[in-house]
């Protein structure tokens, strides 16, 4: 039987990174008995190995359960807990679009930050009724009069009902419950309609094959059930349904309003789309609005350390895919690092964790390049190319014009480090769009170009403001500027996996950091290297290595040849993890620091 | 067929764990001991002795090296007794070299003359420092002058008498060293090792580079500088730089040390001795127990300090045939290499280092230039690479 209407709530838990998302899912869990005492543990919800060790959610996750309210009556609360940081944004958008309404956290000793904002936008968006909720009160740094006042500057909602909670000791979640019983919308839904729902979110597991997460808009889905797709049409037998609590549990129907999981012998999760309306096989019902699938915006090559190893790197890349439609590949070669791949992500975290779960998981050291965005080229024959990779760089007599991708950087700063704020996104050639303040916050809205965000942006921001700053964005669009391909040169030889897409105001001072940088990086030879940055055949900048002079052991008898054999074998260990650009020896960690900015 | 270890011979090393005090750079395995029961260690060297001879019996000895520590340490009678020891378990060649290392302190300086009777026909002398302050940075308990008293005595009572230095020390210039290495180059005789000052972890000057308050050591330029001056001194004095760290006339090379950087044979005996020692066509490494006490009361109780005994795979021992080898002037020989290891070293690599001035190709020879030989280290990893 599922669940009258009237008694499901469904919402999704959103914050800003680190305010306390995951551990008020555990207090909801906990409150409720849905996890027993003895299994619980702090953020239960973050199951993935990189989440656990980072302290993170990256994926949203869906939990069902059973509330007995002060009136007395049984409702069935399905929760999603979502990720806070500014990559995996869409994962927040398109667990919205399942849910009714929201828990908008904040943390009472923080504030108001840059996700903050950027979720209530995504919530208006979504139509959605938002029950503010002040954490950490158990902290004494808490203030909650003053948060209060921000929720209602800042945001502009009413903050009355703001429940103040701890989610650490578990302080205001019976008030937190109600308050979902009371101020969140229910579900509707037509139970007698042909099945309609949504496919909210899929993934692959080894046993189950691909998982499907739906929630039902109307009709009833059961097991045995001939599924349709309606994007491209697929018809599926449902061979299981069940709900998260949070393990699966197998439950015999999902009904309008409820939130739950079907599998169904489907084998690649990129035979479904997320967004997808699924009804029964030979019903028409009308379709879902969808949602607008994830782009990757930063891309870079990852090659493996060892070249024998880029089979193994490309099954590892096939099967994480499988499970994660926002990130893309390609194969790629390069002259300098063999065969790789060019990978698009979300973001740089994205990208980080993904490189992590290579090398974890399968095992693959992996040289990263520099991440790129996509350019656009318009071509003299007024042709369009979309450049991913800046060693792809055409011809330049063929070239009109670039454009390159910019975006919307709101930013959320104490007034002290305002100043250093600003001077970073001037420096970043960003434009002022707009700059307000509420109590002693500054919030700035900048229009940058991505490629100066994605590389360390968000690192030199939190540098430069100790860490008080918040930053969020959206991309909004192309536009034309001088832009230029700036090489490296080592050793007279260019290295492609370092080359850059560069404005033209700002390539001698990249250049010179450049090289100044990869000096540093790149450990002394028994020659000596020029190291040159270069735009077409032109030098910008260049710096020389000077040639190593003493690498001796000064004693080394007897005892010691089976010492200075092990150490020996430890360099030429190290040594396999350089790539050699014709007579030079470069380290893997060279191709990301050399980019990086210190100023 | 000969075995390969016969091109350079056969040398025992005889290691002494005990120092008067530990020097604040030395990483050697030595200890500092209130009390040593010096008949008891006798008997158990006579007894390593004795287990070493049984699986080598047949080879020829060419060298006994007494080091440390601080042989200088032990009494007369002791060195006499393991000597007896070593003829009776081996034949010598006519010209065997029997060396012991001794600290220049006037009480050590009074045994020399029992040790000559004993059998040592060289001492290496560790003078170390020629101005009273290095010396003390360096954790020396003795000064220029014993050092130099020490010098005189061991000239008059061996047939052959190096000395050792360590340059390349806290706030020495190159001007500073150059003057000093004048004065020793006058007191040298055939031999000399000069060290430039090595910062090994896990001892006193280790942990203080570490935390950082090891001040004022020369920078790698200042090192190389140092180490070319030295090349040019020692020449003009004929003093020939056969290996990186040692000078000697023609002929008067330390031939116990040279049967390890031309890859022979050795057995080691005493706590954390090392030996190579080809047995039944494979080329062994093999180690003692480290501590003084462990290994006494192993001998004692097992009749063998061994602790490890591993079988060298080919690769291993062509790495370390050239690791040892080209520290040699004299180089080392490919076929040698290709024979130890059933490969050859890449004709590229040599090329490309030849080109570079790093090393010279002849005849089958292949050596370290005199540019090359303050990189040796990344001259080997070029040449092992792809080994
Ligand atoms: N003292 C205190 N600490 C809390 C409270 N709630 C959460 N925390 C701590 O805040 C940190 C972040 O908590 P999470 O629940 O992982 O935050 P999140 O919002 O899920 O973070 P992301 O998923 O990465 O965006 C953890 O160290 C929690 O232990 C609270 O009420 N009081
Ligand atoms: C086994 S040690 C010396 C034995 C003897 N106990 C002595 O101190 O004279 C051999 C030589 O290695 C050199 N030596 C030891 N440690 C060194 C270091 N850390 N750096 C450079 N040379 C070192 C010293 O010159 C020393 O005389
Ligand atoms: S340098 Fe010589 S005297 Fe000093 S501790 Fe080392 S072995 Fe002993
Ligand atoms: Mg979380």
């Amino acid at each position: 039987m599922s669940t009258d209407l009237s008694h499901i709530r469904n919402f999704s838990i959103v914050a800003h990174i680190d305010h306390g998302k995951s551990t008020l899912a555990d207090r909801l869990i906990q409150e409720t008995g849905t996890v027993q005492d003895r299994d619980m543990k702090a953020q239960l919800l973050d199951s993935m190995d990189i989440e656990r060790e980072r302290g993170i959610t990256i994926k949203a996750n869906t939990v069902r359960i059973d509330y007995t309210a002060n009136n007395g009556q049984d409702y069935v609360l399905n929760l999603i807990d979502t990720p806070g940081h500014v990559d995996f944004a869409y994962e927040v958008s398109r667990s919205m679009r399942a849910v009714e309404g929201s828990l908008l956290v904040v943390d009472s000793t923080q504030g108001v930050e840059a996700q903050t904002l950027a979720n209530v936008y995504q919530a208006i968006d979504a139509d959605h009724e938002l029950v503010p909720i002040l954490n950490k009160i158990d902290l004494p740094a808490s203030d909650l009069d003053r948060v209060a006042e921000q929720i209602e500057d800042v945001i502009g909602i009413d903050a009355s009902g703001a429940i103040p909670v701890s989610a650490k000791t578990g302080q205001g979640i019976r008030e937190t419950l109600e308050a979902i019983v009371e101020h969140l919308p229910a579900p509707t839904g037509d139970a007698d309609a042909p099945l309609k729902a949504m496919l909210v979110d899929s993934w692959y597991d080894a046993y189950l094959g691909v998982i499907v997460l739906v929630r039902i808009i109307d009709g009833k889905l059961k097991k045995g059930d001939k599924i349709k797709f309606l994007s491209n049409g697929t018809v599926h037998p449902v061979d299981r349904i069940g709900v998260f609590r949070p393990e699966m549990a197998v439950i015999d129907e999902l009904g309008p309003g409820e939130i739950g999981f079907l599998t169904a012998s489907i084998k690649q999760v990129r035979d479904t789309r997320v967004g997808d309306t699924i009804t029964h096989d030979k019903k028409e019902v009308e379709a879902l609005p969808g949602f607008k699938p994830a782009q990757p915006v930063v891309f870079c090559g990852l090659f493996p350390v060892d070249n024998a190893e880029f089979e193994d790197l490309r099954d590892a890349i096939e099967k994480l895919a499988l499970n994660d439609a926002s990130f893309s590949y390609e194969m790629e070669t390069s002259a300098a690092l063999g065969f790789g791949f060019r990978c698009g992500f979300l973001g740089l975290l994205h990208l980080e964790v993904i490189r992590d779960r290579i090398e974890r998981e399968y095992n693959i050291e992996l040289i990263t390049t520099a991440p790129s965005v996509i350019y656009h080229i318009y071509m003299r024959d007024g042709e369009m190319l979309e450049l991913h990779n800046p060693a792809d760089m055409p011809d330049l007599t063929l070239v009109d014009h670039l454009e390159e991708p910019r975006i919307k950087a709101t930013i959320l700063v104490p007034d002290e480090y305002l100043g250093d704020v600003l001077k970073l996104c001037q420096d970043r050639r960003g434009i002022q769009e707009d700059l307000t303040y509420a109590g002693s916050r500054a919030m700035v809205v900048y229009d940058l170009p991505l490629n100066e965000v994605v590389f360390d942006f968000y690192d030199r921001l939190k540098s430069v403001t100790k860490g008080y700053a918040s930053f969020d964005y959206q991309m909004i669009g192309y536009r034309e500027d001088r832009l230029v391909k700036m090489s490296i040169l080592v050793n007279e030889e260019p290295v492609d996996a370092l080359s850059t897409m560069v404005h033209f105001d700002r390539a001698e001072q990249r250049g010179r950091a450049m090289v100044e940088k990869l000096k540093d990086l790149i450990p002394r030879h028994m020659f000596k290297i020029p190291i040159q940055a270069a735009i077409g055949g032109r030098v910008i900048a260049r710096e020389t290595l000077s040639a190593m002079r003493k690498d001796v052991t000064a004693k080394c008898y007897g005892g010691d040849a089976t010492r200075k054999k092990k150490l020996l074998e430890k360099q030429k260990a190290g040594k396999k993890k350089m790539r050699q650009f014709g007579k030079v020896d470069i380290p893997q960690e060279a191709f990301i620091s050399a980019l990086k900015m210190d100023g | 067929m000969q075995d390969d270890w016969q091109n350079a011979g056969f040398g025992l090393y005889i290691h002494w764990p005990f120092c008067s005090a530990k020097c604040p750079y030395c990483d050697f395995n030595s200890y500092v001991a209130d009390h040593i029961d010096e008949d008891r260690w006798v008997r158990a060297y006579i007894r390593e002795i004795e287990r070493i001879a049984s699986q080598t019996s047949d080879r020829i000895l060419k060298s006994v090296f007494f080091g440390g520590g601080t042989p200088s340490l032990m009494s007369e009678n002791a060195v006499g007794a393991i000597l007896e020891a070593v003829g009776k378990n081996w034949r010598f060649t006519n010209d065997i070299e029997i060396t012991l290392e001794a600290n220049p302190t006037s009480v050590e300086a009074s045994r020399f003359e029992g040790y000559r009777a004993a059998g040592v026909n060289r001492v290496s002398l560790g003078i170390q420092a020629l101005n009273d302050p290095d010396l003390k940075r360096l954790g020396r308990l003795h000064s220029v002058a014993e050092g130099l008293a020490a010098l005189e005595i061991a000239k008059k009572t061996f047939e052959r008498t190096s000395f050792d230095l360590i340059y390349s020390r806290q706030d020495q210039t190159l001007a500073d060293w150059e003057t000093e290495l004048r004065v020793a180059l006058d007191l040298a005789g055939d031999h000399l090792s000069m060290y430039q000052l090595t910062i090994e972890p896990n001892t006193a000057f280790g942990d203080r580079y570490k935390a950082g308050k090891l001040k004022g050591l020369p920078s790698e330029d200042a090192e190389a500088d140092m180490y070319f001056r030295t090349q040019e001194l020692c020449a003009d004095r004929g003093l020939c730089s056969y290996e990186v760290s040692n000078f000697a006339q023609k002929g008067a090379e330390s031939r116990h040390n040279l049967i390890y950087w031309r890859y022979g044979d050795y057995a080691g005996i005493g706590p954390g001795a090392h030996g190579r020692l080809t047995l039944g066509g494979h080329r062994f490494a093999t180690e003692t127990e480290l501590s003084p006490m462990g290994w006494l009361t192993k001998v004692e109780k097992n009749g063998s300090g061994e602790v490890a005994r591993s079988s060298l795979s080919k690769q291993e021992q062509g790495t370390e045939f050239l690791l040892m080898g080209l520290r040699l002037a004299e180089g080392v020989s490919l076929d040698r290499y290709s024979h130890l290891t059933g490969s050859a070293i890449s004709p590229s690599v040599i090329e490309n280092l030849s080109e570079l001035g790093m090393v010279r190709l002849e005849n089958g020879i292949l050596q370290v230039s005199e540019k090359g030989r303050p990189l040796i280290n990344a001259i080997l990893r070029d040449l092992l690479a792809d080994q």
